[in-house]
């Protein structure tokens, strides 16, 4: 078999791809870390409106090194920078814009989703410290949660799973998953496969799939910028 | 009226042992240094205390937990860049530890200030965290019922004030702060400027003075991220 490393797509790729979904006048919060990604690639012409846990909407790029205001930062503890409509408001306000399902899109990262949308990405439940922050107001609450992940884990196991087997961060929550294969949407309690990197064949990418993946309406090519890494 | 103070001091000193504080900021922002140092100098012991996060490095939230006086910790994320002073207290068995998913703990504070006891949220069903509390479908969905939070204390800090209590505060540094105030017996905010009233357009108040009782003015105040990429420490 192929070597998955040499052919899967980079997650500046996954993060492309998960910016050509979100339309323009979007509410988005983009999970710490890899998810933050999506916000470089916005395509151009659309105005999408990031916010941020800790109170802040429409917020600017990270400041130049040497200019940061670090009463000026995202959930993620990094230094982003306001900008014309920026707006400011306390944490129960915060909330509420999650909550109230105010938000269009909500984009995490994931240790496992289950093939009726239950997603695991807080606490490997083997011990360490626990974690939550703002993830499991996120996604019970958005009106659209997808998650960007590698399809496997380091160790080859699958993420894209049957049920998931570490702690849940939300029941029933996640809609489509961007991975470093494939595009997957959930219906019905059922992985549905949209797009597959043109590497790949089926079989294969069934394989590195932990529960039956089905294909209602044809699979499309997922192609990215290639010069994105 | 005049609620302002000349040092934190002479008004952190009445926490006492085993008090509840809630403590403001989120990372490196909006957290009140001076007065948690003040709480430090006067040394009350076995705190609950409220807060986002666990600390990071050897100030503020982390040093008074590094001085022994957290029994235990409310929060939704104690992991940060250098929780190093928590990790060691919590794997010591020094520390007890709350996780409250964040929009769950900033609702419990509000309701907590609003004299509102409980309430449902979709946050957390079917999760660990919801285990043992009662759920209830509304319009064919699940919610878990959640407690208000009140404290004896709030620690919290603002931009700009005035002898009245009323207060506004600076970008992202507001966070938990403003919510905080209303949620506790006795708040003691800081402020960098402290204005006659009038001073702060009434449009632009944030915290109204009803929900502050003792308000201190510490001009250039500390910063929690730079102290920390300065590494100091406190004391």
């Amino acid at each position: 078999m192929i070597e998955i490393s040499d052919i899967k797509l980079s997650n500046a790729q996954i993060a492309w791809r998960a910016a050509q979904d979100i339309h323009d006048g979007a509410y988005v919060n983009l999970g710490i870390g890899f998810p933050e990604m999506v916000a470089s690639y916005q395509p151009e012409g659309r105005e999408v409106i990031f916010h941020t846990e800790n109170g802040v909407l429409g917020f600017g790029a990270a400041p130049a090194p040497g200019e940061e205001d670090w009463d000026l930062i995202n959930a993620g503890k990094k230094a982003i920078t306001q900008k014309l409509g920026t707006s400011f408001f306390h944490h129960a306000d915060s909330f509420a814009m999650v909550r109230g399902g105010h938000l269009d899109v909500a984009i995490l990262g994931a240790y496992q989703i289950a093939q009726n949308g239950d997603l695991a990405n807080w606490s490997t439940g083997k011990g360490g410290i626990p974690a939550v922050g703002g993830a499991m107001d996120l996604v019970q609450s958005a009106k659209r949660v997808a998650v960007v992940t590698d399809h496997i884990t380091k160790k080859g196991d699958p993420k894209l799973v049957e049920s998931c087997t570490m702690p849940l961060t939300g029941v029933g929550c996640v809609t489509r998953i961007y991975s470093s294969l494939a595009v997957v949407d959930i219906e019905g309690n059922r992985f549905v496969l949209r797009e597959k990197i043109p590497a790949i064949s089926f079989d294969d990418l069934q394989a590195l799939t932990g529960a039956e993946l089905y294909t209602n309406e044809g699979v499309d090519d997922l192609i990215c910028p290639e010069d994105l890494v | 009226m005049d609620i302002t103070v000349a040092t934190p001091h002479e008004v952190i000193q009445q926490i006492p042992d085993g008090a509840t504080v809630m403590i403001g900021g989120f990372g490196g922002s909006g957290a009140p240094i001076e007065l948690i140092h003040a709480l430090i100098d006067h040394g009350a012991k076995h705190l609950t205390v409220v807060n986002n996060n666990a600390g990071n490095g050897h100030v503020g939230l982390a040093a008074l937990i590094e001085q022994g006086q957290v029994d235990k910790l409310i929060c939704s994320f104690p992991r940060s860049a250098d929780p190093t002073v928590f990790v060691e207290a919590y794997k010591a068995n020094k520390i007890a530890l709350e996780i409250v998913p964040q929009g769950t703990l900033a609702e419990r504070i509000r309701c907590g200030g609003a004299g509102i006891p409980a309430f449902y949220t979709p946050t957390a069903y079917g999760t660990e965290v919801a285990e043992g509390k009662p759920v209830e479908e509304f319009e064919g969905r699940s919610y878990i019922r959640e407690r208000w939070l009140k404290a004896d204390f709030a620690l919290i800090k603002g931009d700009v004030g005035d002898r009245h209590g009323n207060m506004t505060y600076r970008m992202a540094a507001r966070n938990f702060n403003p919510i905080m105030a209303t949620a506790a017996k006795v708040t003691i905010a800081q402020v960098s400027r402290v204005v006659d009233p009038g001073g702060i357009d009434p449009e632009h108040v944030v915290t109204p003075g009803i929900f502050v009782n003792h308000l201190v003015e510490i001009r250039n105040p500390a910063q929690e991220e730079e102290l920390n990429r300065a590494e100091a420490v406190y004391p």
